[in-house]
């Protein structure tokens, strides 16, 4: 079913980070909110995050208190001695937040860049470390 | 005489007629066709050139080299393929990354120097470099003087 379904422009569209009003960033790069799948097995949370022109090295994964956060920096590597002459995207830095539940195995989260997708699993607390017995 | 104007004018009309069928024919193949230009614009893409080339990027995060199919025909760039974006069984909670095929013909400025186009896949961006075509490329004219 999935395989006759042609994409449209619309759903694939890069959505830019807006920030409060009469805050602006330091940097003059644009940020997007980088489209995410999030699915749920018996044993982790899988993050895929679709971030095109990001490599290995310029990711940042970080989890403060239930909050993850996700940056990802393009390198600006447009053709050098040649003019752009038609334009439909632009590039710039991906960032997004997510809060975290507290099922979620701090200590054990993987993060892995292929393609320019990142994954993030974040594997489960194992049930019996959770559980409070009651007593009487 | 007057009979036979009449008769001018009479045999006129089917032509007339017709006329008009066309106009309209041609009216609704320009809206569909406009109507075909702004669906499926996926994925999209930069265009870069200067003199002797051109370069074409395109985002396509999490395509494989296997799912890409490129093809170039005079000063036309076809790019075709498959993204799938089907995770293991799970429950999903989001999804916001499309899946599907995709197809998108892009006309160059020049025509192209089939042999010599050039194809990279790297952190999710395509990068195709078209060389312009030798024949294609413009010529230095040398003045002589007399």
């Amino acid at each position: 079913m999935a395989e006759k379904k042609e994409i449209r422009k619309a759903e694939a569209e890069k959505q830019e980070v807006q920030t409060p009003e009469g805050v602006e960033r330091m940097e003059t790069c644009r940020h997007y909110i980088p489209k995410t799948d999030i699915f749920e097995t018996d044993n982790e949370m899988v993050l895929t995050i679709d971030m095109p022109g990001v490599a290995k090295g310029n990711v940042d994964v970080m989890l403060e208190g239930n909050i993850l956060s996700i940056h990802g920096h393009v390198d600006d590597n447009q053709p050098e001695e040649f003019g752009l002459i038609y334009a439909e995207y632009e590039v710039g830095d991906y960032e997004r937040s997510f809060t975290v539940s507290d099922e979620v195995d701090r200590e054990n989260i993987a993060a892995t860049v292929k393609n320019g997708v990142l994954t993030l699993n974040l594997p489960k607390a194992s049930p019996e470390s959770k559980r409070i017995a009651v007593s009487d | 005489m007057l009979r036979r104007n009449w008769f001018g004018y009479g045999n006129r009309w089917p032509a007339l007629r017709s006329d008009l069928e066309r106009l309209q024919e041609e009216m609704s193949r320009l809206y569909s066709g406009a109507m075909r230009t702004i669906a499926p614009e996926y994925p999209a893409v930069n265009v870069w050139a200067n003199a002797d080339a051109a370069v074409v990027t395109i985002e396509l995060p999490g395509v494989a080299t296997e799912e890409l199919d490129i093809s170039v025909v005079g000063s036309t760039l076809t790019v075709k393929g498959k993204r799938e974006t089907n995770g293991e069984d799970g429950k999903y909670h989001r999804r916001e990354r499309v899946s599907g095929s995709f197809a998108r013909a892009i006309d160059l400025p020049f025509e192209v120097e089939q042999e010599k186009v050039d194809a990279k896949l790297t952190n999710g961006i395509l990068n195709i470099t078209l060389p312009r075509a030798e024949a294609d490329k413009p010529r230095k004219i040398k003045v002589k003087a007399l």
